[in-house]
């Protein structure tokens, strides 16, 4: 009687593994119309490739809207391990190096490396990876830029900083006439941030020397950059609670926060967070090191990559190159996604300035300026090791008195450990 | 001394109570708001634009909320049925049979309830892949069933509420195991099985990590995956924060019928209790 029952459960289950194996995995013929699965994350990214679809019946490509950030390159790595990977996807070009060292990116430079004058060389960079493949097409970039309120620097008789040494006069200048604003902020929450002030100092934490690896998240650049903030932290010039909370959108619309160092799609999150400060609000290149030499890092930024698991990649490819270099598909994707374009064209074609920046009508042309300043850079293969190490280390710093120079040490420590534990080699 | 003590413990009480329902009051509130309002009106002070919210959220990608909040009800209540069921049957045959490796299996679920599922997400999404199962409804529902701690509780509840008599004197009169079970324990189990319905209808309402790796396509996201994109689009847009919060709003509302609903089984739970003692 009891074995019966352990009978009949055996043969359910058996058969809900047959019938799992019958449903699951259709593949796709060679020749017939295929069918592309794209995660993305940009907003009404589905506009834009509904266009494509339009005049592509042969290869259709589906959307499917994904959460932004390192949880999806985590994803990612497990629908590759898994063996069901989407065919296309979007990725960050920090998230690149990690990727590829794993595997999950398909070398598409058959399909698209005759794209490559389109992009700065230093966007290109970064998705060939210094090498000869190249794993994915740019799509938008971040070059950083400093927006500040120009009604409350007329107010205060402030002028905009051209120098760090004048920033951090201005942010001495603003306490002193309202204690209660501040120029901008240090945030230990976002390493993005603080990697593209780095690469405006003209750091690089990561090389490849041979075959080894050589991490320099320590370096000189990147000290000058934490001592500079340290300082500003000590005598109180600046705020140090972190962006993107409840709290800093209240401080931007309260007009608590009077300067944002940011990219440029600022103007984005400025409408979304403090809608009743349009039109206050200007844009100026970012403070230099150098004056002479101006320069600039990216904060943020993605590209459209196809994945090694596909089994359509050159179609595939055709969409992720013209996704981001057709001059129609481009325009959309700004007009729609609200994305700063990586392909230069694109860049200098765009003559409206954006809806909140109406009072800054060469608000495109200055930006595109800026971009040709981007420096390069190259990332590691657990960029995301180092940014949860900045998290920590500078949040640490920042509550224990704020001399951030220490938590250098740490993050250094934290990316080498991790790489060498992975089977990186890397040299000193 | 006693009567002095008396105000203590309700204070105590009043002050988690606060404690726990303020956040939920945070959320009706912020759920009036308009984005205009969200972070410069005062926390407390309600906004004008909740039916405006809802409007957009309702808009939002052609009503793709809807189909997440059913996909969450979906996932969850047939989720949490299978699992009373399967907790019900096994919790019985734990505590009313004595079969060879009882001892084993049990302590085997014990340690299962010692294991966070955040933890079994990533292994179990390599073993559904391998059988062509994943971003489909039955990957999420799947794991969903087997619940340890329902189990746990299961069998706990049935060797306290059906009697061993009651069982002896069916098989006496010749009804067969499954009778048995079907028509004498499983009844007399019902307090506790709503018990882990509940208890499961909850954890996977609530559950991130699981669909989030097993999911592709947004179409198939539970509401909380789906508030989770309208949240983190990257940084070159703000976050839907108005959107979000009425979200969040909307889908704890079926949590909140679900108990209220269900509370009565609770309370008869413990005046059968009281009638046996």
């Amino acid at each position: 009687m009891r074995l019966d029952i352990a009978k009949k459960a055996l043969a359910l289950g058996l058969g809900l593994a047959l019938l799992a194996g019958c449903g699951g995995g259709t593949e796709q013929t060679a020749d017939g119309p295929v069918e592309l699965s794209f995660w993305a994350w940009a907003p009404d990214i589905d506009k834009v490739v509904d266009k494509w679809n339009a005049s592509h019946p042969d290869a259709k490509v589906v959307v499917s809207k994904q959460a932004q950030g390192d949880d999806l390159v985590t994803k990612l790595l497990t629908s590759a391990k898994g063996g069901n990977p989407p065919d296309l996807a979007q990725v960050e070009f920090q998230a690149l190096p990690t990727l590829v060292s794993n595997d999950v990116l398909a070398d598409i430079s058959e399909g698209a490396a005759a794209v490559k004058d389109k992009f700065a060389p230093g966007i290109w960079d970064q998705v060939t990876l210094g090498g000869s493949g190249v794993y994915a097409v740019p799509q938008d970039s971040g070059p950083m830029m400093f927006y500040y309120r120009a009604d409350l620097f007329e107010q205060y008789g402030l002028k905009v900083p051209t120098t760090w040494d004048e920033y951090a006069q201005t942010a001495r200048d603003l306490r002193a006439k309202a204690p209660d604003r501040f120029l901008g902020t240090f945030s230990a929450n976002d390493p993005g941030w603080f990697a593209g002030l780095v690469q405006q100092a003209g750091g690089s934490w990561w090389s490849v020397d041979g075959d080894a690896w050589k991490v320099s998240v320590d370096d000189a650049a990147t000290r000058k950059v934490a001592q500079y903030w340290s300082g500003l932290i000590a005598e109180g010039s600046i705020d140090k609670s972190p962006m993107y909370t409840p709290e800093w959108n209240k401080a931007l619309n309260d007009g608590v926060q009077i300067g944002w160092l940011s990219a440029v799609w600022a103007p984005g999150v400025l409408k979304g967070n403090a809608e009743g400060t349009a039109g206050k609000w200007a844009m100026a290149p970012m403070p230099q090191w150098d004056a002479a030499k101006p320069r600039t890092g990216n904060w943020g930024g993605s590209t459209t990559a196809v994945t090694a698991g596909s089994k359509k990649q050159k179609a595939a490819t055709e969409f992720a190159v013209w996704l981001n270099t057709d001059p129609a598909a481009v325009e959309l994707l700004v007009k729609e996604s609200g994305i700063y374009p990586a392909a230069t064209s694109a860049q200098e074609a765009q003559s409206q300035p954006p809806s909140f920046f109406a009072n800054q009508p060469d608000f495109y042309s200055q930006a595109a300026k800026i971009a040709a300043t981007s420096s390069g850079f190259t990332w590691g293969p657990n960029v995301n090791v180092t940014y949860t190490a900045y998290k920590n280390a500078m949040g640490e710093a920042i509550s224990s008195g704020g001399d951030l120079v220490p938590a250098l040490a740490k993050m250094q420590a934290a990316t080498v450990d991790d790489m060498k534990a992975n089977g990186f080699t890397v040299g000193g | 001394m006693r009567a002095r003590l008396g105000g203590l413990p309700t204070f105590v009480l009043l002050l988690g109570a606060a404690y726990c329902l303020f956040p939920v009051a945070w959320v009706l509130i912020a759920a009036t708001k308009s984005t205009g309002e969200l972070f410069s009106t005062s926390t407390l002070s309600v906004g004008s634009s909740l039916v405006a919210n809802l409007g957009e959220l309702h808009g939002y990608r052609g009503g793709v909320f809807w189909q997440w909040v059913a996909n969450s009800a979906l996932y969850a209540g047939v989720g949490a049925l299978l699992s009373a069921a399967l907790s019900g049957v096994t919790g019985y045959a734990l505590a009313k049979y004595a079969f060879r490796g009882r001892a084993l299996i049990f302590n085997a679920l014990i340690a299962g309830v010692l294991v966070p599922a955040v933890v079994l997400a990533i292994p179990q999404y390599l073993l559904l892949s391998k059988v062509g199962l994943t971003d489909t409804y039955l990957s999420v529902l799947l794991p969903s069933v087997i619940s340890p701690y329902g189990i746990y509780l299961a069998r706990i509840y049935a060797a306290a509420s059906v009697p061993e008599d009651v069982v002896e004197a069916a098989r006496t009169d010749g009804a067969s195991e499954v009778r048995i079970l079907g028509s004498i324990a499983l009844p007399m189990m019902v307090p506790g099985l709503v018990t882990v319905f509940l208890f499961q209808f909850v954890s996977i309402w609530n559950n991130f990590m699981l669909p989030y790796i097993m999911l592709a396509d947004d179409g198939k996201f539970p509401v909380t995956l789906g508030l989770y994109t309208m949240l983190k689009q990257g940084n070159t847009t703000p976050a839907l924060y108005t959107l979000v919060v009425t979200g969040s709003l909307v889908s704890v509302l079926p949590l909140i019928a679900l108990f209220l609903t269900l509370q009565r089984y609770w309370r008869i739970d413990l005046l059968s209790g009281a009638v046996k003692a």
